[in-house]
C-alpha cells in the first residue's frame, strides 16, 4: 500500500527538460555565426584542389571553428532529433532509436574533430 | 437506458489530414523537416572532413562527387534547407525571447522566412558562380 504521495514522488518528469530546452536555444545562438562562417567558406572552396583545401583547414582560425562547428552542430542535433524520435516512435524502438540516435552524434562528432585535428597538425 | 445513448456521431477534435494548410503550420513543419534533413547534410560534411583527413585521393573523389550535376543538386538542397532552418530558428529565438506573438507579426516574420531563406539561396548560388566560375 503507498500513499498518493508516495506514488507521486519519483514519478513524473525526469526533471532536466528545461537544461536541455535551454542548451538546444544556446547551441542554436552559437551555430548561427559557425555554420554562416563555413557556408561561406563552402562557397569559396567548392573548387579547391587537395592543396588548398589542406592549407585552408590548418589555418588557426579555420581549425578553431570547425572544431567548434562539428561540437556544436552534433550537440544540437542529437538533441532536435531526440524530439522528433520521442514525437513519432512510440514503440518498443523508442529507447534503441534514441540511443542509436545518441551513438551515431557522439561517433561522428568525434570522427570530425580528430579528421580536421589531423589536417591541422599533421605532417 | 441504452435507448437514451446518443446515437449521433460525437465531434472530434480536428486532426492534421483535416486541417488546411496555413503559413504557419507550413514553417513549423518545414524547420523540423530541414532539421531532420542537415542531420544527413551533418553527416556529409563528417565524410568530407574524413576524407580530406584521409588524402588527396579520398578528397578528389568526393570533390568530383560533389562537382557532378547529382552531388550540385544535393549541395543546392542543402543549402536551402540550411538557410529555411537558420531563418526558421531565428524565428524561433525571438519568440523565446518574448517577442512577435501577435497573429500580424507572426504572419509578417513567417513571409520574412520565407523571402529572406530563398534570397539567401539565390545569393549564395550566384557568389559561388562568381567565385567559382
Amino acid at each position: 500500500m503507498r500513499s498518493p504521495l508516495g506514488r507521486a514522488v519519483g514519478l513524473g518528469s525526469a526533471k532536466d527538460g528545461v537544461e536541455r530546452w535551454w542548451l538546444e536555444r544556446v547551441t542554436a545562438i552559437a551555430l548561427v555565426p559557425l555554420t554562416v562562417w563555413f557556408a561561406a567558406s563552402i562557397i569559396v572552396h567548392m573548387d579547391s584542389d587537395y592543396l588548398t583545401f589542406i592549407a585552408w583547414i590548418r589555418t588557426p582560425i579555420a581549425t578553431i571553428l570547425m572544431v567548434l562547428l562539428v561540437a556544436g552542430l552534433f550537440y544540437h542535433m542529437g538533441l532536435g532529433l531526440q524530439v522528433v524520435i520521442e514525437d513519432y516512435v512510440h514503440s518498443g524502438m523508442k529507447i534503441p532509436a534514441l540511443l542509436g540516435m545518441r551513438f551515431g552524434c557522439v561517433a561522428l562528432a568525434v570522427a570530425g574533430i580528430l579528421a580536421t585535428l589531423r589536417i591541422a597538425l599533421g605532417d | 437506458m441504452a435507448s437514451s445513448t446518443p446515437k449521433r456521431t460525437r465531434p472530434l477534435s480536428p486532426n492534421i489530414q483535416i486541417y488546411r494548410p496555413q503559413l504557419t503550420s507550413v514553417l513549423s513543419i518545414a524547420n523540423r523537416i530541414t532539421g531532420v534533413v542537415l542531420s544527413m547534410y551533418a553527416v556529409a560534411l563528417v565524410v568530407w572532413l574524413v576524407a580530406g583527413a584521409a588524402g588527396p585521393r579520398g578528397y578528389s573523389t568526393m570533390h568530383a562527387f560533389m562537382r557532378s550535376w547529382i552531388g550540385q543538386i544535393l549541395v543546392f538542397g542543402g543549402t536551402f534547407s540550411f538557410f529555411m532552418h537558420l531563418c526558421g530558428g531565428i524565428r524561433h529565438l525571438v519568440w523565446d525571447a518574448g517577442y512577435g506573438f501577435d497573429l500580424r507579426a507572426i504572419y509578417a516574420s513567417g513571409y520574412a522566412v520565407v523571402v529572406t531563406s530563398t534570397a539567401l539561396t539565390v545569393a549564395a548560388w550566384i557568389a559561388s558562380i562568381i567565385w567559382v566560375g
